[in-house]
């Protein structure tokens, strides 16, 4: 089975879930006043998870039938492992652990760390060039975002709150 | 009218708007050059800038600055290494890119920059003169016909999804319209599907899966094939000047074009790429039996067509945003996500509450074409330089401003994870050849779409809206159409292969 009927497949049990929470489950809290208005919050909800159940059973079993040509896709995902897979998934582990310390670290260090450790993934080794360029980006984007437009970013650590 | 366009010319004219659109139009070139970076994902990494300017129309021109310079960024990336950045100028690259391997690479930059200011300031009047006409219509229509239109702006752009996507298409704005269910309704107060997680009380944020749906996939598809971001040699740019034959002889092209594409753009779900491919084979089809030749080959036309078009349609797709507020394009609904943030409610009655967003907004149209013209031209092959930038400097920024770009909106760092989530899922979902544009405008749309359907089930106390107003069942009716026609010519076209008889 091609991917896309996979995707069809989960999206199928996803809106099969979600139908079932609209139709049998959502309306047990309903407030007697409400219960009277022809609209309910479940309303929406059921008429979209018919519909997307029935389109994704479209899209499943295949019943509309391209024009036959294949177009030549951007990414040919069977062969996944002939592109650079292990970059993109530690780059995007790198994006997780930014997203977790950011907080914690600040953003000046979590910046140039995400900056630096990002470009040494991808292959470069110029240390001398990479980390100057990351700490002047952090540090021109944070002035930036916070005097610039105004919004709080905690610039440093947080055992240094106010330390600044 | 003539009110509206000084009221206009007064707010355009203020030195900050001014500053906003040469800032906009001058990010959105340099950003929109880099491959990978299309308008959709540089405007949805400006909203949080643009948001907090505070002041609407500056943001909207801004925006808008920052749109027309990516199509016009884009074009230049497509003519001088044949990598078109955004999707409307792969066809400027069939004659773009021969021209500069002939060493004119000057003067397609210049043709593409003429053709493109005229289609863009040609949109920009056709829109000054239809969309008060538009608004004027739709401030007859009340929810039930919102409703009903929205369903068929949705099915319109599921239909335009090309033969054998309509099913996929048509389950992206499904998908979106249920993730946009999720979190508390302003009409009940009541948390849906949040799976009692808190973060999730105030539904998916906008920006968030906006760069999730485009932004982070593209940069994905950048680390895993780097052919997609080889920049060849760059190549000297010089003698920006055209003859006067060539102009003489894109004169008429460019002046159909611009209408053609205007007209494409107002179309919901047809957009600017489909303008630049229709261009590019009208064009090709008129033209006499030796220049049909020359398409592809480095033919002056050929490359004035998809130029035109694209930024006349890029004007167009404004005029369902402004009059009806449904957006055409993913890139209009990201506009619209922006201006709902904004606190303005595109739709008939902007042009009656706030005239001079309107109007500023077109106003500001016709500075940022001349801008393009009379800046970029000049700075190109200096700005050219940013295609340089190795790869390995590239993808860690354009990871980080996405990052950015979820995590000033809401200052919260389980967005992120969301954000990082969402991004391997339309990653896998763009595997498979899925639209994603569909699912950001079901999104968007999905709580109007709800908040009317409900006001007219409320004010006909159930369905009875439907068959009592012949206006919402004929749009209806319409929508039923869209969905159903691409399926039905495909089977019929493939039933005539087989040769079986069909009646007519």
């Amino acid at each position: 089975m091609a991917l896309d009927r996979w995707i069809a497949l989960i999206i199928l049990i996803i809106c099969s879930i979600y139908g079932y929470t609209a139709f049998f489950t959502m309306d047990a809290g309903l407030p007697p006043f409400m219960q009277r208005n022809p609209m309910w919050p479940s309303t929406f909800p059921k008429v979209l998870s018919v519909l997307a159940i029935i389109t994704s059973l479209i899209v499943l079993l295949g019943l509309e039938k391209g024009n036959g040509e294949e177009k030549a896709p951007e990414i040919n995902y069977r062969r996944l492992t002939d592109y650079k897979l292990g970059q993109a998934l530690m780059l995007l582990g790198l994006m997780v652990a930014y997203a977790l310390f950011l907080r914690p670290a600040g953003f000046l260090i979590s910046t140039t760390v995400f900056l630096v450790a990002g470009a040494a993934i991808l292959g470069e080794r110029k240390m001398h060039i990479l980390i100057p360029v990351g700490l002047v980006a952090a540090g021109s984007i944070w002035y930036l975002v916070q005097e610039v437009l105004g919004i709080f970013l905690r610039p440093w650590p947080f055992f240094m709150i106010g330390g600044a | 009218m003539l009110e509206g366009i000084l009221i206009g010319v007064g707010s355009a004219l203020s030195v900050t708007n001014i500053l906003m659109v040469i800032g906009g139009c001058l990010i959105g070139t340099f950003i929109g050059m880099l491959p990978g970076l299309g308008p959709m994902s540089i405007i949805a990494i400006m909203i949080p800038v643009a948001i907090t300017i505070g002041d609407p129309s500056a943001a909207l021109i801004l925006l808008a600055g920052v749109y027309y310079g990516a199509i016009f960024g884009g074009s230049t990336s497509s003519i001088l290494i044949n990598a078109p950045g955004v999707a409307s100028t792969v066809a400027t690259s069939f004659d773009g890119y021969p021209l500069t391997r002939q060493g004119k690479a000057g003067k397609a930059l210049t043709v593409a920059a003429i053709s493109s200011f005229v289609g863009g300031t040609v949109g920009a009047i056709l829109l000054m003169i239809f969309a008060p006409m538009l608004a004027s219509v739709a401030l007859l229509f009340h929810s039930a016909e919102y409703f009903a239109l929205m369903v068929v702006g949705l099915s319109a752009i599921a239909a335009f999804a090309g033969t054998g996507q309509v099913g996929k298409a048509m389950l992206m704005t499904l998908l979106g319209l249920i993730m946009a269910t999720v979190g508390e309704g302003a009409l009940f107060n009541m948390p849906r599907f949040t799976m009692g997680v808190m973060d999730l009380q105030s539904g998916f944020g906008f920006i968030t899966l906006a760069m999730a749906m485009f932004a982070l996939p593209e940069a994905i598809f950048l680390i895993l094939d780097p052919n997609r971001s080889k920049t060849g040699s760059s190549n000297e740019i010089k003698d920006l000047r055209i003859t006067k034959e060539e102009a003489k002889s894109i004169a008429p092209v460019i002046g159909r074009q611009s209408i053609q594409g205007f007209l494409v753009g107002v179309l919901p779900g047809a957009g600017a790429t489909i303008a630049s491919f229709l261009g590019y084979a009208v064009e090709r089809n008129i033209a006499s039996k030796e220049e049909q030749d020359k398409f592809g080959k480095g033919s002056v036309k050929g490359l004035a067509a998809p130029e035109a078009a694209n930024n006349a349609a890029c004007t167009g797709s404004f005029v369902p945003l402004l009059t009806l507020g449904i957006p055409g394009s993913g890139t209009t609904a990201i506009l619209l996500g922006a201006l709902i943030a904004l606190n303005v409610t595109p739709g008939p009655r902007l042009m009656v509450d706030d005239p001079q967003i309107f109007w500023a907004v077109i106003i500001s149209m016709y500075i940022g074409n001349v801008i393009l013209l009379i800046l970029n031209l000049p700075l190109i092959p200096y700005i050219a330089k940013v295609l340089a930038v190795p790869r390995n400097y590239l993808i860690p920024f354009i990871l980080f401003f996405t990052l950015m770009g979820a995590y000033i909106g809401q200052n919260n760092a389980t967005e992120l994870l969301i954000l990082v989530g969402f991004g391997v899922c339309a990653t896998i979902l763009r595997f498979a050849d899925y639209p994603l544009a569909p699912l950001l405008i079901g999104f968007i749309l999905g709580r109007m779409l709800e908040d009317n359907f409900a006001r007219s089930m409320q004010l006909y106390d159930g369905f009875s809206f439907v068959l009592e107003r012949p206006m919402t069942m004929g749009l209806l009716v319409l929508a039923a159409i869209l969905v159903v026609l691409p399926s039905y010519r495909a089977r019929r076209a493939r039933l005539r292969a087989e040769g079986t008889a069909d009646g007519d």
